[in-house]
């Protein structure tokens, strides 16, 4: 019985210890996949990036996340200019490429989130903004942006429950993050059950954290509104 | 080594080098995982739907709890904990039998459970949902009109629902198949494996990697037509809306 205590103490803190790498990456992936996300979504208004916007869109929605890691960390090494350009320390990193496959594959499901929020705005508002004489960018800030973040947000919170669950991935391509090191543990110790259920205990937390913080930001916004 | 040289065309077609045969046989096998996966969740998340809304508090909250741990834990991790566990369970349970142990379960199994256990967790809200939105005047009419349990479930609770949950079904269906690639870790020649298998054997990454890719992509977009159709289908039976 000490002994299992023992040993949970230490599988844990050693768990506990990859927790930084996790939640890094899915900081700055979710901070990326953001940015790019908004961009697509401009883009789509546009007569050149539409096509462009829909393409990204349609292949990293359209494969698995696990391929497109595989696909930047090993595919791209054995490109050429990849390879002996200027940019092979960034992706001879695996963080890095965890970190940029992310970004694209997540700013694909955000994009669409927000290209929903975006129709959900009645057309009137926009034109009787423009009616009032507002420039593009006073009408994006003034009506449009706060409007999108209230209809996005539960399905950008969805997004991003996923994207933490998805950094999971970055343990096939040696980063050494919280399912990492569950692996390494299981690989020496061979308890599988006992490791597993700590890791996913850890994810746990991390997503109900972020539902938590999510509903309350939620709850702020409606009250508003006055609904 | 020598493949290094070889044309692209060569290593993707049907010839004695080619991976073509393979890599098709490999998108089907990644199918027949999706499809496996998404019947499990069906069955088992309808059971779950029961579940949530039973009258027995424990019964609603278990599954309330089930829910939440497998929508709040990565897919990765369910794969490999049955993957890694189960032969250990399977070896207690034959214990328990008085049986010698079995050994691993086949990994088509293992794979097709811990991606429809995840699944189903996602089926059951979808389900959940679908109920929610039969009004309960409806069920009332069916029940003070005579209708015994059947018969309300197949001519007024089963229409409704389906074309309700069909949608979001689709999109279910679009993760099992993107899911199916992380049973790859258990050996099962499916799309990713056999995809890693020749990216490894003949240092052609990127190659292979694109074309399980493109393969991907035919196997999401197939289906979400096919869903698109089912679905226009749908509303024209449920009244041409």
């Amino acid at each position: 019985m000490n002994e299992e205590i023992a040993f949970l103490t230490v599988t844990g803190l050693a768990i506990v210890r990859a927790l930084p790498v996790t939640v890094v990456l899915a900081l700055t992936s979710a901070l990326g996949a953001s940015a790019v996300a908004v961009a697509l979504v401009a883009a789509q208004a546009t007569r050149v990036g539409r096509p462009l916007a829909q393409v990204w869109i349609f292949v990293f929605r359209g494969t698995p996340l696990l391929l497109q890691m595989f696909m930047v960390y090993y595919g791209l090494a054995a490109v050429g200019p990849i390879r002996h350009g200027l940019l092979w320390p960034l992706f001879r990193d695996p963080l890095f490429c965890a970190f940029a496959a992310m970004t694209c594959c997540c700013s694909a499901y955000i994009a669409e989130v927000l290209r929903a929020a975006w129709q959900a705005i009645p057309p009137g508002q926009v034109e009787a903004a423009q009616a009032c004489g507002m420039s593009r960018w006073t009408r994006v800030r003034r009506v449009i942006a706060p409007q999108m973040l209230r209809l996005a947000l539960p399905a950008y919170g969805n997004e991003l429950v996923m994207l933490i669950k998805s950094t999971s991935l970055a343990s096939t391509i040696t980063v050494l993050d919280v399912t990492g090191v569950a692996q390494t543990l299981i690989a020496h110790s061979y308890r599988t059950l006992e490791v597993f259920c700590l890791a996913a205990a850890v994810y746990l937390g991390l997503t109900a954290g972020l539902t938590a913080l999510l509903r309350r930001i939620e709850r702020n916004l409606e009250r508003g509104t006055g609904r | 080594m020598m493949d290094a040289d070889l044309s692209p065309l060569v290593l993707l077609g049907g010839g004695p080098d080619g991976w073509g045969p393979a890599l098709l046989a490999a998108a089907m096998l990644t199918l027949a995982v999706a499809a496996a996966a998404m019947a499990i969740g069906t069955v088992l998340g309808a059971a779950l739907t029961a579940a949530l809304m039973s009258r027995r508090r424990w019964l609603a909250r278990a599954a309330a709890t089930y829910g939440l741990i497998l929508r709040g834990v990565p897919e990765l991790l369910v794969v490999l904990l049955l993957y890694f566990g189960a032969p250990g369970l399977l070896a207690s349970v034959a214990a328990l039998m008085g049986s010698p142990a079995p050994g691993s379960p086949p990994a088509f199994l293992t794979g097709c459970l811990a991606i429809g256990l995840v699944s189903a967790a996602y089926q059951a809200e979808v389900f959940r949902g679908g109920l929610l939105a039969v009004p309960p005047g409806q069920i009332e009419a069916a029940i003070a009109a005579g209708m015994g349990p059947f018969t309300r479930l197949r001519r007024i609770i089963a229409p409704q629902v389906l074309h309700r949950v069909l949608p979001p079904l689709g999109n279910i269906w679009q993760f099992n198949l993107k899911d199916s690639a992380l049973v790859s870790i258990t050996g099962l020649a499916e799309l990713m494996r056999v995809s890693l298998v020749a990216a490894g054997s003949t240092r052609r990454p990127f190659l292979f990697f694109a074309a399980a890719m493109v393969l991907y992509l035919v196997l999401t977009s197939a289906s979400s037509a096919l869903f698109r159709l089912v679905e226009t289908r749908g509303q024209r039976w449920a009244g041409g809306r």
